[in-house]
């Protein structure tokens, strides 16, 4: 990777810890409060989304973090420091700050808009420069054709991703994100929240992103703080948790009636228990064989190579002589791989009309039988672990060359 | 009838009549020899011409612009603000010359009193528009990244509102450049002084008006380029 951005990385700041205590929001003249005492915690590092439907007071919590809103009772605190203890202006100048409209000013070129945080707080031309060149490359433009382009000269996802950049400018170790990707079409959005996981990947910020969509939460979030109207806090959990325990029927609603299916598209097949593969090759001794079967979770032989490769389902013919023969009942399609995404595995069987597929390895050798019965059983089981969007990229070799591995 | 109008014709005029022989000046056409002979007598009233207009046309600008910005920092100044400002806009500018005169006296100072009293609208309506019309979601983004409220004015509501601003220039530039050759009614310099000298000499009208125009048209010119070269980003979003 190139130097400039290890450079930037060896200059990252920790990311800071965010409390909410009590908080309440109450406007003059309305009943109902716009939070209500919410109290939640974010680790350093992680990104919290808040889901929640339309007036849920979700985008009001955010802005009760950077003082954009002041809260009537409560406190939030930033390390362990109150964001009352500083001037708006200082505290803002340390928070990144993203929006769906993303707010870039019309009249200033890209550098210059990514410049706008480094300037207020006083950094020297060079320094800026060069942080402007470092920033436009980790979110995937060319400094060369983009920096002096202004705001109405890009695309939507280009705007997008200027509108990131500028909100990492002066490196904060916390950042605000409202809907950042709420105004993209589905299909780059899809992109641009890989690449924003990619980006986390590498910056480790604490991040509070709000969001009305469940399976975007889902995707991004470290930790999902669901909120219902009155800004009440319905359900603070991973998006495992939440798809398997919903606090309440609110929750159980908002996740909506796939929700076994979205916790699918959390995990990869070589997350759960497979069953153990009645493994044959040719010319073993169909004794042999049959003792396998009788301890095997599945009654049916899986013809493989010398390199343990599947080649498909013996029949009953296959074993009624002294040595097993090469005699199937089927291929073994469909193959699904170790790294698949357990919904798409899932999908593959479905559409394939089987109840069960040998699961192979990197090596294409076989590491288990996947089948209906297994993702049953998992679906029925509390989540283990809380893997979240941002581990599925984990994987792509992209991130790992990125991350300089 | 038009001999009879030009029964006592100025000094300058009856030496140009014995040169030029009397058929043009008397028929009352138009005469470029009388023309080329006399510019000199336009050359003053025309930079006292750009004086009055420069001096209220600026004063105008500054007394809008604080105005504005208080209106933009107070909202509920705006609606009396706008109303005052309304209000001496609707005065017929003729009237305003002869009445400030018993407080200001005659001379370029009523001018430039009434001249600025007409600015003032236009200049508090355009800036008050262009300060509205910045869009929210840069005006979020500008405090949400800390910029203070007098940074967010300056670094982007106040440049973002500049096509506005200068298109109030415009129309107030030109207006005064009109209005001021009323001026004379006050008692006040430009070239409507000469206009009125000979109102119904064709050659005179003819260049006293032909100047202001001219003024008028070299002025918007002006800030036209200004505007191009103060905002680089509209030629980007056309291009």
């Amino acid at each position: 990777m190139n130097s400039a951005l290890d450079h930037g990385q060896a200059r990252n700041q920790a990311a800071a810890d965010l409390e909410f205590r009590e908080v309440t929001k109450r406007y003059p003249g309305q009943q109902d409060a716009a939070i209500e005492r919410l109290s939640l915690t974010v680790n350093a590092g992680e990104i919290c989304v808040l889901v929640g439907p339309s007036g849920c007071g979700k985008t009001t919590a955010m802005r009760l973090v950077n003082r954009m809103i002041e809260p009537t009772d409560g406190d939030i605190l930033i390390d362990g420091a109150s964001v009352k203890g500083r001037t708006r202006a200082d505290l803002r100048r340390h928070i990144g700050y993203a929006i769906q409209q993303i707010g870039l000013f019309p009249h200033l070129t890209v550098g210059d808009n990514i410049a706008t945080v480094p300037s207020l707080l006083g950094w020297d031309k060079q320094r800026i420069a060069s942080r402007v060149e470092e920033l436009l490359e980790l979110v995937s433009l060319d400094p060369q054709d983009t920096r002096d382009r202004y705001p109405a000269q890009l695309s939507g996802g280009q705007r997008q991703r200027v509108g990131v950049a500028r909100a990492l400018a002066a490196d904060p170790p916390l950042l605000l994100m409202d809907e950042p990707f709420g105004a993209i079409d589905p299909i780059n959005r899809e992109r641009l929240q890989n690449e924003f996981l990619r980006l986390q990947g590498q910056i480790r910020k604490t991040i509070v992103f709000v969001t009305h969509d469940i399976d975007e939460a889902i995707k991004v979030g470290d930790r999902i703080a669901v909120l219902k109207k009155g800004g009440k806090l319905a359900q603070y959990a991973t998006p495992a948790e939440l798809l398997t325990f919903p606090a309440d029927k609110f929750v159980e609603d908002f996740v909506g009636a796939d929700r076994a299916l979205k916790r699918l598209a959390l995990q990869r097949v070589r997350d759960i228990d497979l069953w153990k593969a009645p493994e044959v090759r040719v010319g073993e001794a169909s004794s042999d064989v049959r003792r396998k079967l009788a301890d095997a979770d599945l009654q049916i032989p899986l013809l493989v190579d010398d390199r343990r490769r599947p080649l498909g389902w013996l029949s009953e013919r296959a074993l009624a002589g002294e040595r097993v023969e090469r005699d199937l009942r089927s291929t073994a399609e469909p193959v699904v791989e170790l790294d698949d995404i357990l919904r798409d595995a899932l999908a593959d069987l479905l559409s394939h009309a089987t109840q069960y597929a040998p699961v192979t390895d990197e090596k294409g050798a076989v590491a288990g039988i996947l089948s209906l019965e297994v993702i049953g059983r998992f679906l029925h089981e509390p989540p283990t672990d809380s893997p979240t969007g941002a581990d599925l990229l984990d994987d792509d070799p992209r991130s790992r060359a990125d991350l300089g591995e | 009838m038009s001999e009879a109008l030009f029964s006592a014709p100025p000094l300058a005029q009856v030496e140009i009549q014995e040169r030029t022989g009397e058929s043009c000046i008397a028929n009352n056409g138009f005469c470029p020899d009388w023309i080329v002979d006399n510019f000199d007598r336009y050359v003053g009233p025309f930079f006292e011409h750009i004086y009055l207009t420069v001096v209220s046309v600026g004063i105008g600008f500054a007394i809008a612009f604080a105005l504005a910005l208080a209106a933009h920092r107070v909202r509920w100044t705006f609606g009396p603000i706008s109303g005052v400002t309304q209000v001496l806009y609707t005065v017929p500018s003729l009237a305003a010359f002869f009445l400030l005169q018993p407080i200001t006296g005659r001379g370029n100072l009523t001018a430039i009193v009434a001249l600025v009293a007409y600015t003032l609208f236009i200049f508090f309506a355009n800036i008050s528009a262009g300060l509205q019309n910045v869009p929210g979601d840069v005006k979020d983004a500008g405090q949400g990244m800390g910029l203070t409220d007098r940074q967010l004015l300056w670094k982007v509501e106040l440049p973002l509102a500049l096509p506005e601003i200068l298109a109030g220039l415009r129309i107030a530039t030109t207006t005064t450049i009109g209005l001021a050759t009323l001026a004379f009614f006050a008692g006040g310099d430009g070239l409507g002084r000469v206009l009125a000298e000979q109102p119904f000499f064709k050659s005179n009208v003819v260049i006293a008006g032909g100047l202001t125009v001219l003024l008028a048209a070299a002025f918007d010119l002006l800030i036209l380029g200004v505007q191009r070269l103060a905002m680089p980003w509209r030629r980007a979003a056309i291009a």
